[in-house]
């Protein structure tokens, strides 16, 4: 009882601070602070569109091709949609839920998380087998990979999504499994390096199995490279889904999906300009921020452990 | 007599005069003062040492002398003066020059001093015709002098090849070849030898000792090895924690050491002398303090052990005493080291020879190991030809008896890591028996049971990377408990923390993660994690070779009280033939994969030795200027274990073969000389002339 009570008292104020300590790694770098405010600025958006737009997302309840006005601030579509309505809900599909097949079932999490999640996990397992067991297994997990890195990302996603069908599921899976060889190299390239650290040789003196060393013993030695690697690839997917919805077979309706709001605006673009611009820069500075964000980290972590 | 005549040495303007110095880095959120306090001067032709433990200050010192601290580094008080002119604040094109043509300054890797992808003779060229714009023909001729100077075999040809062609030795003697070709006024060398073998260490020490006798340079010698700087200098420094606390003649230092650090730092240090008793080592209590928290008075106070209330609130400065010796100390003259006794609350182990009648625990007959190697040509590549193999381990015959220690020492590639890799099961074997606990152990991990892993546990070499840094001390240490199931899950904790203790850490490390442990404590869990199965037998990877003096006098103590607490076995693997003798039961000395000699420590250090032994043992640096050692240098370099001699594998470097009535003999495999009871030596000179040979050491 009273060994309990000092463990806990013990781990209190460790986590308190250590929570202090990862985000005032954020704040000492300029760059790594704007990158995280653009985030956080859609991220607020899409949770302020879960319960409140200035009007429906999908009622065509104005005139076409408005420029912005008091009414409607960022204009209408060719359908006489709102377009900060649009473009607020726009997000939720991305960093906020996926909408799974079966009934009207969402799940939280974006689209654009869940797939870089799912490469995580792939390139990880994969990346930690290669780096850590050597040898054939090795030799066979890189060469598919490479295989694959072979390919033009976007004829990958065509033939998924050509061959699969459209939906929510279907762009996460393209995304994990495009993304997975990246991930694996780099985890390949840790695990290489961390193996021959003297705990490795002391887990497996202990008879220690492999997969407990891959991922108790090296995975979490790991974590700082692959989590900044994970927020850049959260970028490319956004990046990616707006390309897909560009190209017509993204994530289907009736949730607004800024890359097909483009491709519709496109059509009508000499008359009415702004309903291209406006989800173009929502694509850009979420991208961009995340990038920064992801940069400034880096930066910075890798100055910690001097 | 011997003072007077340096004294006359010192007479006209010193080479460099350091003053007072203060060097100070700006860091996020204040700046902190690395060094404080330290003046010395060096003249023509002497040797200045300066010795301490990790992050005291050395390299700055020296980094400060050619302005090489940094964007965030700077000279704060004090003056260096060179040559008359002052350094401080020199920049562009005039400290280029100085520091190209007066200073130069030789590294502890020379790997990483020269460049791999130019031609060793273009790099040495380059001095030359930069600095004193020589033509290139004669700068080659030069250049040539200077690499036969310096001992370099077949100079001429060595100017044609890369950096990795030739050995780590060889590449030292180029850098300090490099150095000298401008006849520098001053040459600064941090820890040249550090990262060298102990023979090629001390064939470059004499060479460095010669090169001052006949070029009259003043040099600068960094080392935080006592037993280096006893042997290339005139005169020593000693810094602590930023300061220098004492500074004198290297005779001074060693038979009369002022400062209670300098005196506290000797007793810590195994020296070969004549017995085993007089090795008992004296750890200093504490840690040295980081640089930004050090004590407002004198920086020793926390640990010393004539602490007075006025050490507390005053700094002492360095002041010199009638002996000639500059002391940074208050009450020196009071103190007197012979009168010191180790502090009560001190713990030392019993190092009187144990009997041995134990049974054996660990028995090994024959052991091999040898590695393929892949070849690159096409038939290797294609599989038509045998791959190439390293024997790494040749038939190692040898036996532990239960709770005795043997040491394994050897230089780098002699196969000791190999052996104790294969013991453990790292490794499976080639050929040979194994047995351990009446178990056969010659398989790799996957084949044994867990009952036997858990019994056979390793302490590793590298403080900083033996332990996992996202796990905290405490899950560390249970880990092998949850494992093994060795403790009811709800007393791990308890289990834990009473290993903590016994490794003197208290309760309280249990929740810290590693990053905050210095690598002392670091070394410590490592070694509660190891005993946490309570194992059989623990073999250690040169556990100490990392560590600061102080502070592997400290864990090797603690080594030797588990052992007689636990009645632990332990396989003991070092370089350093002087700690070996402290520590162990038994020695075993290697060489290229081959078990030379064997036999109880106090046997191995005295005749007969079998050659190799008594090369190692004359060229181990002795902290003792007094100490006298036989001068035997072994030439060239340590063959390919791909292609080992025939025969005695040493045969090719022995120095003792020409007095063989037939050398021819060598390339057979000589026999196991049985001297008495478990001392037996692998030499084809019969038992008479080896304990002909002289003792390599005397002490007087």
């Amino acid at each position: 009882m009273a060994v309990i009570e000092v463990a806990a008292e013990a781990q209190r104020p460790t986590l308190a601070r250590r929570i202090w300590n990862s985000f005032s790694i954020i704040l000492t770098s300029r760059v790594a602070t704007v990158g995280m405010a653009l985030a956080s600025f859609w991220i607020i958006i899409g949770l302020i569109s879960v319960f409140w737009t200035p009007y429906s997302a999908t009622a065509t309840q104005f005139d076409q091709n408005l420029p912005p006005n008091s009414t409607n601030w960022l204009g209408t579509d060719h359908m006489g949609r709102d377009i900060l309505s649009r473009l607020m809900q726009g997000t939720q599909v991305i960093l906020l839920k996926t909408r799974l097949p079966w009934g009207n079932i969402s799940i939280p999490g974006g689209v654009a998380l869940w797939g870089v999640f799912g490469s995580m996990a792939l390139g990880s397992i994969l990346g930690l087998n290669a780096g850590y067991r050597g040898g054939w297994i090795d030799q066979i997990i890189m060469q598919v990979l490479d295989a694959l890195i072979a390919f033009p990302q976007i004829v990958l996603y065509l033939v998924m999504i050509t061959a699969l069908g459209q939906g929510d599921l279907i762009v996460i899976m393209a995304i994990t499994i495009i993304g997975a060889p990246g991930v694996a190299r780099l985890a390949r390239s840790l695990a290489l390096d961390i193996k021959t650290r003297d705990y490795i040789r002391a887990a497996e003196t202990r008879g220690e199995s492999p997969w407990y060393i891959m991922f108790l013993e090296i995975l979490p030695n790991a974590r700082g490279p692959l989590l900044v690697d994970a927020m850049l690839r959260v970028g490319y997917a956004i990046f990616a889904i707006g390309t897909l919805g560009f190209l017509g077979i993204g994530l289907p309706p009736p949730d607004p999906d800024w890359g097909n709001m483009v491709n519709e605006a496109r059509r009508n673009i000499f008359t009415n300009q702004w309903a291209v611009i406006w989800p173009a820069v929502a694509i850009a500075t979420l991208v961009i921020g995340l990038n920064l964000f992801a940069d400034g980290l880096r930066e910075e972590l890798s100055r910690y452990q001097k | 007599m011997d003072k007077t005549k340096k004294m006359r040495n010192r007479d006209d303007a010193p080479v460099i005069r350091i003053h007072d110095l203060a060097v100070a880095y700006k860091v996020r959120g204040g700046e902190i003062e690395a060094v404080q306090n330290v003046s010395f001067d060096i003249y023509r032709g002497e040797t200045q040492g300066i010795v301490g433990e990790s992050g005291c200050g050395k390299s700055t010192v020296a980094w400060a002398i050619v302005n090489f601290l940094g964007a965030n580094g700077y000279v704060k008080r004090g003056s260096i003066k060179f040559m008359g002119q002052d350094l401080v604040g020199k920049k562009g094109e005039d400290l280029r020059r100085l520091r190209g043509d007066q200073i130069a300054m030789v590294y502890q890797d020379p790997m990483q001093a020269l460049n791999p992808s130019m031609r060793l003779g273009d790099q040495l060229k380059e001095v030359l015709t930069v600095h004193r714009g020589l033509s290139e023909s004669k700068a080659s001729k030069h250049c040539i002098e200077m690499l036969e100077r310096v001992y370099m075999p077949d100079a001429a040809n060595v100017m044609n090849r890369y950096p990795h062609q030739i050995s780590g030795g060889q590449q030292q003697r180029v850098v300090i070849a490099m150095a000298l070709l401008n006849n520098p006024a001053l040459l600064i060398m941090d820890e040249p030898t550090t990262a060298l073998d102990v023979t090629v260490e001390a064939a470059v020490l004499d060479l460095i000792a010669e090169l001052r006798r006949d070029f009259d340079t003043a040099i600068m010698y960094i080392s935080h090895n006592l037993g280096v700087v006893a042997r290339v200098s005139t005169r020593v420094g000693v810094m602590y924690a930023g300061e220098m606390v004492e500074r004198a003649t290297v005779e001074e230092i060693y038979k009369n050491p002022q400062h209670p650090y300098t005196q506290g730092l000797i007793r810590c240090v195994p020296k070969l002398g004549s017995d085993k008793s007089s090795s008992i080592l004296y750890p200093i209590r504490g840690r040295v303090p980081p640089p930004d928290n050090r004590p407002s008075g004198c920086i020793f106070a926390p640990r010393c052990d004539y602490v007075q209330e006025l050490c507390r609130e005053d700094r002492p400065r360095l002041r010199q005493i009638p002996s000639g010796s500059w002391v940074a100390c208050h009450f020196t003259e009071e103190i007197d080291p012979d009168q010191w006794e180790p502090p009560e609350d001190l713990v030392l182990p019993d190092i009187s020879v144990r009997e041995g009648n134990g049974k054996a625990v660990l028995e090994v007959k024959g052991l091999k190991k040898y590695y393929q190697v892949p070849g690159s040509s096409l038939k290797d590549v294609l599989g038509l030809k045998k791959p190439s193999l390293v024997k790494a381990v040749e038939d190692a015959t040898f036996s532990v008896p239960k709770g005795k220690t043997l040491g394994i020492v050897g230089e780098s590639g002699c196969g000791k890591s190999t052996l104790v890799k294969t013991i453990i099961g790292l490794e499976d074997s080639t050929a040979g028996e194994a047995t351990f606990l009446g178990f056969d152990i010659t398989k790799d991990l996957s084949a044994r049971d867990q009952q036997l892993i858990k019994e056979l546990q390793m302490v590793f070499q590298n403080p900083d990377s033996t332990m996992n840094p996202s796990f905290t001390v405490g899950q560390q240490i249970a880990r092998p408990m949850h494992l093994f199931k060795t403790v009811p899950k709800k007393q791990v904790r308890q289990e834990v923390i009473k290993l903590l203790r016994a490794m003197r850490l208290g309760a309280n490390y249990y929740d810290r993660i590693p990053r905050q442990l210095s690598g002392g404590e670091k070394q410590r869990v490592g070694i509660a994690r190891a005993l946490a199965s309570h194992p059989e037998v623990v073999l250690c990877d040169e556990p100490v070779s990392a560590l600061d003096v102080s502070v592997q006098a400290a864990i090797l103590n603690l080594l030797l009280e588990v052992q007689s607490e636990f009645g632990t076995t332990l396989l003991f693997i070092a370089h350093d033939l002087s700690v070996v003798r402290y520590f162990s039961d038994y020695v075993a000395v290697m060489y290229l994969g081959q078990i030379v000699e064997i036999g109880p420590a106090e046997a191995i250090y005295k005749p007969p030795y079998h050659p190799y032994t008594e090369a190692l043992l004359s060229a181990v640096p002795i902290p003792d200027p007094s100490a006298k050692q036989k001068h035997i240098r072994l030439e060239g370099t340590v063959p390919s274990s791909m292609n080992p001699p025939q025969g005695c594998r040493f045969h090719t470097r022995c120095p003792r073969r020409e007095m063989l009535a037939d050398p021819e003999i060598c390339l057979t495999l000589p026999p196991w000389r049985d001297v008495s009871g478990d001392h037996r030596i692998f030499c084809h000179h019969s038992l008479e002339t080896l304990s002909q040979f002289d003792p390599v050491i005397t002490t007087t």
